[in-house]
C-alpha cells in the first residue's frame, strides 16, 4: 500500500515523484522539444579569441546562403541593448555588456554574429561561413595576476582590472594578532569549474500577434529572465510571458539570461516568426558562467591551546570578462561566512572581485559557500597540525555552542540554529572514527600514503528577498497551488503537493502544483541557493493557513457554529465535539463561489502569500574522509566517505538523499579531476568533454549517508537548505584527508583538483626533497 | 564556401518502435535528429557534441547505441527502439518503474537514455553486480543524481525482471 493517498504523516515520508511517470517514458517537454509552425532557426558565430579588436567582419557568404534569414553583428544593435547587471555593491564597474560584441571581444565564447535560417544546420553552415578579423590584443586570464602592476587590462575601457573591493571587519583585528601565540597563515585556490547540466542552454521566443513576446527558457528564474529581458531590449515586462518547461539542471548556472536569449527574442520580434536557438556542449562551455576561482590568502591567530582570537582573509575573486545579473553573488557568499562555524569575532575579510579574460563566473552548487568552506576547514587543520593539537580538538574548542544561537557572527550575519558538536559527533560515530585512525596509522607505519579528514561547515540557504505562493480551491474542492519557485530537478511537484495536502488534510492527488510561467504565476524568484524548501515553502504554508482561516468561517457559517468550534477534519471541517457536523473543501468551494458566505465576506477562496525570510536558514555538517593515495602512481583513492548533514526538518527523506548525492558527485568532480583551464595567452584548454572530467558512475566513492535534525525557529516549516550540502563540504574533508595522507612527506598544501599527475609530481618533489 | 548548395537526399526505411517509415534524408543528419525533428520523438535527448553523455541512448537491433554518434542514413532497413516505445502506452517497463521508485531521477535530461542502457544491460545479463551495472553505465552521464540512485533502481528492476521470468 503506498502511502500517497493518505492525508496525514506525508510530511517526512519518503513519497515517489510525481513528476517521474512523464519524465522516465520521454514525455518531459524541455525547451529543444518545442516546436511551432514557422519557426526558424538562430546559430551564433563565437570567438575563439580571449581578447581582440574586431577589425571586420563579412557576413556576405551567409548572407548568399539560400534559407538565411537574417545575420546580425553588434553593430547592427542599439548600444542600449546590454545584459543587466545591478550594482550590488557600490561604485562597482559595470562595463557594458552586449549581447553581440561590439568592436571587441574579452573572452572566448564571446558572440560575435548572429545568423538566423531555416533549419539548424543551414544556420550552423551560415555562422562557419562569416569571416571575422581580429587583431589580437594580451590577455589575462588568472585573477591574481590581473591584480598585478602592468597586467594587460581585461577591459580595455577601464583602466584597471579591479570591478570592485569591498570589506567587512568587526573587533578589535589587529590586538587579537598582537596576543597571539602562533599565526597559521595559508593560500589556496579553488579550482574554475563548469556547471555542465545535462540540458544545454535553450530558448524559443514567439512573437504574438498582439506585439505581446512568449519565450520558453531553460532557466532556474523565469521571473527574474522576464525582467531582465525587458530591461535588457526596452520592452515591456508585461507584454512579455515566459515559460520554464522541464528544465534539465541549472546548479546555477542557469539563472543569468543569457546573451542568445536575448537575441532570440530581438530576432524574433524583428522578424515576427519564432525564433528557436538551442546551445552545443562546446557553446555551453565557453557560454554558461563557470563557479568558483576564488584565491584565498588566509591568517589565523591563536593561542597555544589552539584557541582562535581573529581571522584575516583576503580573497581574489575571478569575475571572468562580463558581469551578469549573479555574477557577484559568490563573493557575497565568500565573505558572509568566512568564520564558518567557530566563534571568531576579530576578523577582518576583504575581496577584490577582478575582471580577466575569461568566461564569465557566477553562482554554481554552493555559490562561493564551497570556497569558504575550504578555506576555514583547511585552515584550522593547517593550524592544529602546527600547533600539534588534535583536528577534533581545534574544533570543539571553538565550535560556536548550541545555547550561544542565535549568534551574531564577526562577519555581522546572524545564525539561526545549530549543534555542530553533535554534528561533529555523529559523523565521528558513523565513521568509525577511531578505527579510521588505527588503519591509517598502520597504514603509515608501512610507508602508504592514508589519510583521514574531518569537516564542519555552515550552509547557508535561502536568501534573495521573497518568494510567492498561491493556494486556489477550485470548485470542485481541489487545489491548484502556484509557486514562483520554479523545478529544474528538485521535486517541487512532489514535495509542495506532500505539505500542502498535510496541512490541508487533502490526499495528495488533490492537490496540484504549477510553477514556471509568468502568465499563470504571481510575481515570483527561482529556485537556486537551495531556497525553495525554506523561502517557498513557507509562502506556501502562509498561503495556505489563510485559506484555512477563510474556509473556517466559511464552515462555521454554513454549520451554524462559531469559527472558533470549527476544527479542521480530513477532507474538510468540522464542529468540535459533534460527530458528523462536518462540511467537505468541496461544499465550502460551492459556498464560497456560489454566494452562501457570512455577511461581508468576500467571495472566492484563494489566497496568496509573499514570505521573505529575511535571512538565511543555516544548515550545516561534518564530514569524515578516509583517503589512500598510490605512492607509484599518484592516484587518489576514497576509500570512505561519511556526510552528515542538517537541513531543520525534513520533507521527504528520499529526495534530500538524492541532493546530497547529486552533490557530492559535483564535489567529486571538483576534488578528482574538473578543472576549467585557459592557457597562458587566453585560450580554452578544457573546452568539452573529452578534456573536462565530469565524475561517472564508478567514480563514487563508498558513502554513508547520516542526519541530525536541529528545525529552523525562522520559517513556517522549520527547514533549511540541502541542496549544496555535500558541494559544501565535500572538497574541504577531503582535502584534509589529502593533506593528512601527504603529511610524513612534509607536503602541506596542494590546490584541487588532485589528480593523479599533480599528486605524482608533488610525491616525487617531496621524496627528492627528503633524499637530497 | 558560398552560394547555392545542392541538397541532396537519400531514402531511408526505418522501423521505429514498430512502425514503418519510409524518409528522404540529408546524407549529414544524424540518427537523433531524425527521430527528434522528423519524427516528433523527443523523448531522446541531446547533451553534447562529443558522443560523451549517453542521453540520446536508443536501442538498434536491440543494441544500446548513441544515437548522435549515427547518421540516419546508416538506419536504413533497422529497427530500432526509443524510451517512447519501450512499454506500451500507459504501461512502465520494470526499468522504468525502478528509476521511479529508488529515485533514480532529478531533472530528467539523462534519464531515457540512462534507462536505455540499463534495458540492455538487464537483456545481456539479468544479475549484474553493482560493479557490472556502474561499468555499464560509463557512457552516460547524469549531473544530479550523484548515480547511487540510479545504481540502486537497476538493482530493483533486475530483481523484478528475474522474479517475474521465474512466474512467467
Ligand atoms: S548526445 Fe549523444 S552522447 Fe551526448
Ligand atoms: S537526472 Fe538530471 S542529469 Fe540525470
Amino acid at each position: 500500500m503506498s502511502t500517497e493517498h493518505t492525508a496525514t504523516g506525508l510530511i517526512g515520508a519518503p513519497i515517489r515523484r510525481v513528476e517521474d511517470p512523464v519524465l522516465v517514458t520521454g514525455k518531459g517537454c524541455y525547451v529543444d522539444d518545442i516546436h511551432l509552425p514557422g519557426m526558424l532557426h538562430l546559430a551564433v558565430l563565437l570567438s575563439p579569441h580571449p581578447h581582440a579588436k574586431i577589425v571586420s567582419i563579412d557576413t556576405s557568404a551567409a548572407r548568399a546562403i539560400p534559407g538565411v534569414r537574417s545575420v546580425l553583428t553588434g553593430a547592427d544593435i542599439s548600444e542600449r541593448v546590454n545584459i543587466p547587471a545591478p550594482m550590488v555593491v557600490p561604485g562597482m564597474k559595470i562595463p557594458p555588456h552586449p549581447p553581440l560584441a561590439r568592436g571587441a571581444v574579452h573572452a572566448a565564447g564571446t558572440p560575435v554574429a548572429a545568423v538566423v535560417a531555416q533549419s539548424r544546420a543551414l544556420a550552423q553552415d551560415a555562422a562557419n561561413a562569416i569571416e571575422v578579423e581580429y587583431e589580437s590584443l594580451p590577455a589575462v586570464t588568472d585573477a591574481e595576476k590581473a591584480l598585478e602592476p602592468g597586467a594587460p587590462l581585461a577591459r580595455t575601457e577601464l583602466d584597471n582590472n579591479v570591478c570592485f573591493l569591498s570589506t567587512k571587519t568587526n573587533g578589535d583585528v589587529e590586538k587579537a594578532f598582537a596576543q597571539a601565540d602562533h599565526i597559521c597563515r595559508m593560500h589556496i585556490a579553488s579550482p574554475r569549474l563548469v556547471a555542465m547540466a545535462i540540458e544545454p542552454r535553450g530558448a524559443v521566443a514567439k512573437p504574438e500577434p498582439a506585439g505581446d513576446l512568449t519565450m520558453w527558457l531553460s532557466t532556474q528564474a523565469p521571473h527574474r529572465a522576464r525582467a531582465d529581458l525587458a530591461t535588457a531590449l526596452g520592452f515591456p515586462e508585461h507584454r512579455i510571458r515566459v515559460i520554464a518547461p522541464d528544465v534539465g539542471g541549472g546548479f546555477g548556472s542557469k539563472g543569468p539570461l543569457y546573451r542568445e536569449y536575448v537575441l532570440a527574442a530581438y530576432l524574433a520580434l524583428k522578424l515576427g516568426r519564432p525564433v528557436k536557438w538551442i546551445a552545443t556542449r562546446s557553446e555551453d562551455f565557453v557560454g554558461v558562467i563557470q563557479g568558483r576561482d576564488q584565491a584565498m590568502t588566509s591568517e589565523l591567530a591563536l593561542k597555544k591551546d589552539g584557541t582562535m582570537l581573529g581571522l584575516k582573509a583576503r580573497v581574489v575573486a575571478n569575475l571572468g570578462a562580463y558581469l551578469y545579473a549573479n555574477t557577484t553573488t559568490p563573493t557575497q557568499r565568500m565573505m558572509g561566512m568566512a568564520p564558518g562555524c567557530y566563534q571568531i569575532q576579530n576578523v577582518h575579510v576583504e575581496v577584490a572581485a577582478v575582471f580577466t579574460n575569461t568566461v564569465p563566473t557566477g553562482p554554481y552548487r554552493g555559490a562561493g559557500r564551497p570556497e569558504a568552506v575550504l578555506n576555514i576547514e583547511r585552515l584550522v587543520d593547517k593550524a592544529a597540525r602546527e600547533l600539534g593539537i588534535d583536528p577534533l580538538e581545534i574544533r570543539r574548542k571553538n565550535f560556536i555552542r548550541p545555547e550561544q544561537f542565535p549568534y551574531r557572527t564577526g562577519v555581522n550575519v546572524e545564525y539561526d540554529s545549530g549543534d555542530y558538536e553533535k554534528s561533529l559527533s555523529e559523523a565521528l560515530r558513523l565513521s568509525d572514527y577511531q578505527e579510521l585512525i588505527r588503519y591509517r596509522d598502520e597504514a603509515r607505519e608501512r610507508g602508504e600514503l592514508v589519510g583521514v579528514g574531518v569537516s564542519t561547515f555552515v550552509e547557508p540557504s535561502g536568501g534573495a528577498g521573497f518568494e510567492s505562493g498561491t493556494v486556489r480551491v477550485e470548485r470542485s474542492g481541489e487545489f491548484t497551488i502556484l509557486t514562483g519557485s520554479s523545478s529544474h530537478g528538485q521535486g517541487h511537484e512532489t514535495v509542495y503537493a506532500q505539505v500542502a495536502a498535510e496541512k490541508l488534510r487533502v490526499s495528495m492527488d488533490q492537490v496540484a502544483i504549477r510553477h514556471g510561467d509568468t502568465l499563470a504565476i504571481q510575481q515570483g524568484v527561482g529556485t537556486f541557493a537551495s531556497r525553495s524548501a525554506v523561502t517557498g515553502g513557507g509562502a506556501m504554508v502562509i498561503a495556505i493557513d489563510r485559506v484555512v482561516e477563510k474556509a473556517r468561517r466559511i464552515a462555521g457559517h454554513l454549520l451554524e457554529a462559531a469559527a472558533e468550534d470549527i476544527v479542521q477534519a480530513d477532507g474538510g471541517f468540522a464542529v468540535a465535539g459533534v460527530p458528523g457536523k462536518a462540511v467537505t473543501w468541496r461544499q465550502l468551494a460551492a459556498a464560497a463561489y456560489g454566494g452562501r458566505l457570512p455577511r461581508g465576506m468576500e467571495p472566492g477562496l484563494q489566497e496568496t502569500a509573499f514570505f521573505d525570510p529575511k535571512r538565511d536558514a543555516w544548515a550545516f555538517g561534518s564530514h569524515v574522509a578516509l583517503v589512500r593515495i598510490d605512492r607509484e602512481t599518484g592516484r587518489l583513492a576514497i576509500e570512505k566517505l561519511v556526510l552528515v548533514d542538517d537541513c531543520g526538518v525534513i520533507l521527504n527523506p528520499l529526495i534530500v538523499e538524492g541532493q546530497i548525492h547529486g552533490g557530492l558527485a559535483q564535489a567529486l568532480g571538483e576534488i578528482l579531476g574538473e578543472h576549467m583551464i585557459f592557457g597562458d595567452e587566453g585560450e580554452v584548454l578544457t573546452g568539452s568533454l573529452m578534456n573536462y572530467a565530469v565524475p561517472r558512475a564508478s567514480d563514487m566513492p563508498p558513502l554513508i549517508v547520516g542526519e541530525t535534525v536541529t528545525p529552523n525557529p525562522f520559517n513556517p516549516l522549520g527547514v533549511k537548505g540541502v541542496g549544496e550540502a555535500a558541494t559544501n563540504g565535500a572538497p574541504a574533508v577531503v582535502a584534509n584527508a589529502v593533506m593528512d595522507a601527504l603529511a610524513p612527506l612534509g607536503i602541506d598544501h596542494i590546490d584541487m583538483p588532485y589528480t593523479a599527475p599533480k599528486l605524482w609530481a608533488a610525491i616525487r618533489e617531496a621524496e627528492a626533497k627528503r633524499k637530497g | 564556401m558560398s552560394g547555392k548548395m545542392e541538397r541532396v537526399t537519400v531514402p531511408i526505411n526505418v522501423t521505429v518502435n514498430g512502425v514503418k517509415h519510409e524518409a528522404e534524408v540529408e546524407p549529414r543528419l544524424l540518427l537523433v535528429y531524425f527521430l527528434r525533428e522528423h519524427l516528433g520523438l523527443t523523448g531522446t535527448h541531446v547533451g553534447c557534441d562529443t558522443s560523451q553523455c549517453g542521453a540520446c541512448t536508443i536501442h538498434m537491433n536491440g543494441r544500446a547505441v548513441k544515437s548522435c554518434t549515427v547518421l540516419a542514413v546508416q538506419a536504413d532497413g533497422v529497427k530500432i527502439t526509443t524510451i517512447e516505445g519501450l512499454a506500451p502506452e500507459g504501461t512502465l517497463h520494470p526499468v522504468q518503474e525502478g528509476f521511479r521508485e529508488k529515485h533514480g531521477l532529478q531533472c530528467g535530461y539523462c534519464t531515457p537514455g540512462m534507462i536505455m542502457t540499463a534495458v540492455h544491460l538487464l537483456e545481456t545479463n539479468s544479475s549484474p553486480t553493482e560493479e557490472e551495472i556502474r561499468h555499464a553505465l560509463e557512457g552516460n552521464l547524469c549531473r544530479c543524481t550523484g548515480y547511487i540512485h540510479i545504481v540502486e533502481a537497476i538493482q530493483w528492476a533486475a530483481q523484478r525482471m528475474r522474479s517475474s521470468h521465474v512466474s512467467s
